[in-house]
């Protein structure tokens, strides 16, 4: 590759692909530091109460075991006694559990216990010997039977600006007056994230005052904020290192239980200790995509005008946290319409705490909206697609502000074109192959073009690298690989003389890797570290040598060992003399959000075509083909991106025809404790994605005219191929998933 | 995982002798299902008779008919030339199940024996009479989708997961045990049984008792033959509903046909009546319609899986249309 390619926008392959293939990319559970013992958790066998005893004794002889942890002997953890709400997630009300602090039992497998040993295997066996004694109370994990209970969440009601609070423009619920109207009831059951990689972390106090942990986590720093104030610590006391996360989709983005647990157990112990969740305890313990309960009324004009919609929804969310998402963002800005009124709710029940999982409740919401579309398009006899074109605005309704940019006609037109619209027929029903009936469904997807502010350092090695840091992490889109791009077009160099490190809260700060920001947030950060290196370099440059001392930086060029003028090649200082000045300290840059989001509506905004065939006596579905075009601003590396879409596509896939943890209420307790049981797509359920980037850079969120991908790539999905369903068998599904059961 | 003691006997006596002699010994074979069982501590043994030395591999012919070692591997027989041309049925059902990896460890007797994946089942919290008799049924009045809708008691529910059986029941196979009391054949149809009040017994083996080979005699089922699978997702999952079909057509007459169902019973389901209503009918559509009537009646359901007393039948005509068109 010659150095002066630009690299944004090339299909360059992951820069740490090699390791990933190889097995040599480590990941939280795979440290093996000295001395190292195991941890098992306990879990709770009801859903609500108290402990009342926990006999132990068994497990405490058995081999190899160290110790037994329980609210019965657990040290105190600081923290748990000061740390009230926490105020830099303003979105939530209570907290997280605080574990072994107290004997209430809030959901089932609530860990209640940690064994620990000097081998896995002996933890989980002493961990099968603890028995527990309980005085049960009665719990509720249903949320039809809680929704009379629902609750406007509590930041809501503290705050009359807050977006969960009930919204209004135009006339309220004017849809039941309107001239064709609908009114329709959907239901998202809970889905659990489940990425490839289990939750690990192994916890290592040096010294008493001083842990590292080796954690799953997609924010080094939030984690370490967390910990910090759990144990009382200055956060520079605490050190998250996260270099490899297997995948998250959201499940990381909080603490959970499991990790201060091994905290306490390398406390007691006083050895490091590493912590793996089973994949059955990942069900029940780290979060999942809450159910919820939507109802969407909508009216339109006998010409395809939407005239008003009223969106409501009850999430579900625990009785110790209020977890809230945006399931209602999409309806107030996506079409125009005068009259708009959305109400969000929360039901608390007897389970854990649920947590963002990828698309959140956009996807969730979208599900709701963009099946209303179709269904009002049906009533109305029009095109889906040309409804939506009636109903497309040139500014965002909720605010009247204008789009920072908005390619969404543009993505219509090109998935329109690819999955073959035309064959579209509006009567449901009317094409088939043999047994199977085919037909066509689209789902429109947007999320905030999010930005925070980030840090980068840069720093020239001797040998000529240039080596980035940022407390980052990357779950798996190629944040390294993307950045190394940026780094690459700034400084002007070959990208494999570029290495990015990132998950470890020690580097300079980043925000949390989620909600589609981080080429948005660090993507500008990198660049702007690079031209400062590149600008510091000119300078000390230019103390020895007037060619410099008068260059533009955007003259200075970085060769083979050497800085040189693009104008004056005889103009030349070797990195060696660079560095004898001072040149391989690292420069470090904050790169933040302006005002822009004052001035902009800034959204990325998708399109998914789905083909479906639908087994006419068995009610089997099938996706043929599925397109997804995206309007996401700049696209850094066309095969991440490409790979990040098809990713959320075939989650949308799993979303609409599988995906479901059931709970038996009796017990409170979950049905599906596995994959046997807990279905997501293998190889034979998806087509081959395509995807088409629109690919216009949006000039107000950042220089790069990055928008994000991450969510929009699964927003818009599930309704696209419920549609699809619609339109190949004439039955409207409104509870995901669409299984046989519902089509036959 | 319980501490466990393990051999590895290279001869069948010695291996039948260390089952019937130990109450808390087992037989291993391929492991995909016991090991499982084991880890989440369902099965509970004390001591593996790992019985993969034993030369129980071949597929050969015996009697006008297939006999099938109990060790051959399931992708290695859904793979043999003999079985492919002499029952396609057997090869498309087993190629139905699990995945190519399980195949290539499970063997066709320890398919036979897999237990249920009923979720109450692998639930040690949970009230299960299979796992632990008399504690009562979580499925009856719970989450019961996959559930039974011939031959349960009120004791379980549960459905047996077994793609190969099905096909194996439709063929009318026999299975070769060896024994503390020597040995003995046994219909394939009355291998496996119903719940009724002991549903922690899945089949009519006794202690100590090897399966060392599956016979399955030479039949007309050579070219009109289908084994249809409906599952949530395209490949990797249990049934919610299979059926097996096999039919001897000549001039568009019905000369005789097999029927048989997986996922609707504690056993894979023979649906003899609705076999017989099938022949010296042509192979219409409306025949097939007829026979799947006669297959469901009986049939009764559950909260959740009400469904299946319709995607039965629709599974079976789907079934038998496509054996009469292959």
């Amino acid at each position: 590759m010659k150095a002066q390619d630009k690299q944004i926008g090339a299909p360059m392959n992951r820069v740490d692909g090699h390791l990933k293939v190889t097995g040599a990319a480590k990941y939280s559970a795979e440290y093996e530091l000295p001395n190292i013992a195991y941890a098992v958790l306990v879990g709770s066998t009801i859903a609500r109460g108290r402990i009342t005893s926990i006999d132990a004794k068994a497990a405490e002889k058995a081999p190899g075991v160290l110790a037994v942890i329980s609210h019965f002997n657990s040290p105190k953890v600081p923290g748990f006694d000061t740390a009230g709400k926490d105020p830099s997630q303003p979105a939530t009300a209570g907290g997280p559990i605080k574990i072994f602090k107290d004997d209430k039992i809030r959901f089932n497998d609530q860990p209640i216990a940690v064994v620990v040993a000097d081998s896995w295997e002996r933890a989980r066996f002493a961990a099968r010997l603890v028995k527990a004694q309980y005085a049960p109370e009665k719990h509720k994990t249903n949320l039809e039977a809680s929704a009379s209970e629902a609750f406007l969440p509590t930041a809501a009601k503290k705050n009359p600006k807050h977006p969960m609070n009930d919204y209004q423009r135009g006339q309220a619920d004017a849809y039941k007056t309107g001239a064709i109207k609908l009114e329709s009831e959907y239901v998202i059951p809970t889905e659990v994230h489940h990425p490839m990689e289990l939750q690990a972390i192994t916890a290592h106090w040096e010294a008493p005052d001083r842990l590292t942990i080796y954690d799953k986590t997609q924010g080094t720093m939030a984690t370490r904020r967390d910990f910090a104030r759990e144990w009382n610590l200055p956060e520079e006391n605490v050190k998250v290192i996260a270099t490899f996360v297997g995948g998250a989709f959201g499940n990381a983005l909080h603490s959970w239980p499991h990790e201060s647990a091994a905290i306490i157990a390398a406390k007691v112990v006083n050895r490091p200790v590493k912590l793996m969740l089973t994949r059955e305890q990942m069900f029940t313990m780290v979060g999942y995509r809450p159910y919820t309960w939507q109802k969407l009324g909508m009216s339109a004009t006998p010409d395809g005008k939407i005239t008003a919609i009223t969106h409501e929804s009850i999430g579900q969310t625990s009785t110790y946290e209020e977890f809230t998402e945006s399931t209602l963002a999409q309806t107030r800005m996506m079409y125009q319409s005068p009259n708009v009124t959305t109400r969000y709710r929360l039901a608390a029940l007897d389970i854990g705490s649920p947590i963002w999982m990828r698309g959140p409740g956009e996807a969730t919401g979208a599900f709701a909206l963009e099946s209303a579309m179709d269904e009002m398009a049906f009533m109305l006899n029009l095109d889906p697609l040309e409804f939506r074109l009636r109903n497309y605005t040139d500014k965002d309704p909720e605010n009247g502000k204008p789009w920072s940019t908005k390619f969404l006609k543009e993505c219509y037109q090109l998935g329109a074109e690819r999955v073959g619209w035309n064959k579209r027929q509006l009567k449901p029903g009317s094409l088939r192959d043999g047994e199977w009936l085919i037909g066509y469904g689209m789902g429109v997807g947007t999320f905030g073009a999010h930005r925070g502010a980030a840090t980068v350092g840069a720093q020239l090695l001797p040998d000529g690298t240039v080596l980035l840091q940022c407390a980052t992490t990357d779950i798996g889109p190629g944040t390294g690989t993307a950045m190394t791009q940026i780094a690459a077009d700034a400084l002007g160099i070959d990208p494999k003389r570029i290495r990015f490190e990132l998950g470890n809260s020690s580097f300079p700060k980043a925000g949390t890797q989620g909600g589609s920001s981080t080429v948005n947030s660090v993507g500008p950060a990198t660049q702007e570290a690079c031209l400062a290196l590149k600008d510091k370099l000119r300078t000390l440059a230019g103390a020895g040598n007037a060619a410099f001392a008068s260059a533009k930086k955007e003259d200075v060029t970085l060769a083979d060992g050497y800085l040189t003028l693009s104008s004056n090649a005889a103009a030349k200082v070797s990195y060696a003399d660079l560095i004898k000045q001072g040149g391989d300290k690292a420069v470090t840059v904050e790169a933040k959000p302006g005002g822009e989001g004052q001035k902009y509506s800034m959204y990325s905004f998708s399109v998914h075509f789905a083909e479906v065939r639908v087994h006419e006596l068995t009610g089997e579905v099938r996706v043929s083909k599925l397109v997804s075009c995206a309007d996401a601003g700049t696209i850094i590396n066309e095969k991440t991106a490409g790979n990040q879409m098809k990713g959320g596509a075939v989650g949308g896939i799993g979303m609409a025809l599988m995906e479901a943890a059931h709970i038996d209420d009796r017990f409170g307790r979950y049905v599906t404790k596995d994959f046997a049981d807990y279905h997501v797509p293998v190889h034979a359920d998806s087509p081959d994605v395509q995807v088409a980037f629109v690919n216009q850079p949006d000039p107000h969120v950042n220089a790069l005219g990055t928008k994000g991908i991450g969510e929009i790539a699964t927003i818009g999905v599930a309704p696209a191929i419920a549609n699809a369903v619609f339109n190949a068998t004439g039955k409207r599904v409104r509870e995901l998933p669409i299984t046989p059961d519902k089509l036959i | 995982m319980n501490q466990f003691q393990y051999v590895r006997p290279s001869k069948a006596q010695a291996a039948i002798e260390a089952v019937a002699k130990d109450a808390n010994a087992t037989f291993i074979a391929g492991g995909t299902n016991l090991v499982d069982l084991m880890k989440r501590g369902i099965a509970t043994p004390q001591k593996l008779v790992d019985i993969n030395r034993l030369p129980l591999t071949k597929i050969e012919r015996e009697n006008n008919g297939l006999r099938i070692g109990a060790l051959a591997l399931n992708s290695a027989v859904a793979d043999d030339k003999q079985v492919r041309e002499k029952q396609p049925l057997l090869a498309l059902a087993l190629n139905a199940g699990a995945s190519a990896q399980l195949r290539n460890m499970a063997t066709v007797g320890g398919n036979m024996l897999q237990r249920t994946r009923c979720a109450y089942f692998y639930d040690l919290t949970m009230p299960c009479n299979k796992r632990e008799p008399g504690t009562g049924c979580g499925a009856l009045e719970g989450i019961n989708r996959m559930h039974a809708i011939f031959g349960f008691s009120d004791k379980c529910i549960a459905v047996h997961p077994s793609d190969m059986s099905v096909a194996l029941v439709a063929l009318d196979a026999t299975v070769l045990v060896t024994g503390p009391k020597g040995e003995r054949r046994i219909p394939f149809a009355d291998f496996h049984r119903l719940p009724g009040d002991t549903p922690e017994k899945d089949t009519n083996l006794e202690r100590g008792e090897l399966i060392t080979a599956v016979d399955v005699p030479d039949g007309p089922f050579t070219k009109h033959v289908h084994y249809q699978k409906v599952r949530e997702r395209a490949s990797y999952a249990f049934a919610l509903l299979s059926v097996a079909a096999a039919l001897d057509i000549e001039n568009n007459t019905i000369k005789a046909a097999r029927l048989a169902m997986g996922g609707v019973a504690h056993k894979p389901w023979r649906l003899t009546a609705a076999e017989q209503s099938l022949v010296g009918k042509p192979a219409t559509e409306e025949t097939f319609r007829q026979a799947a009537a006669v297959a469901m009646q009986g049939a009764k359901a559950f909260k959740h899986n009400a469904y299946k007393l319709k995607l039965a039948p629709n599974t079976i005509i789907q079934a038998l249309k496509t054996a009469a068109a292959a």
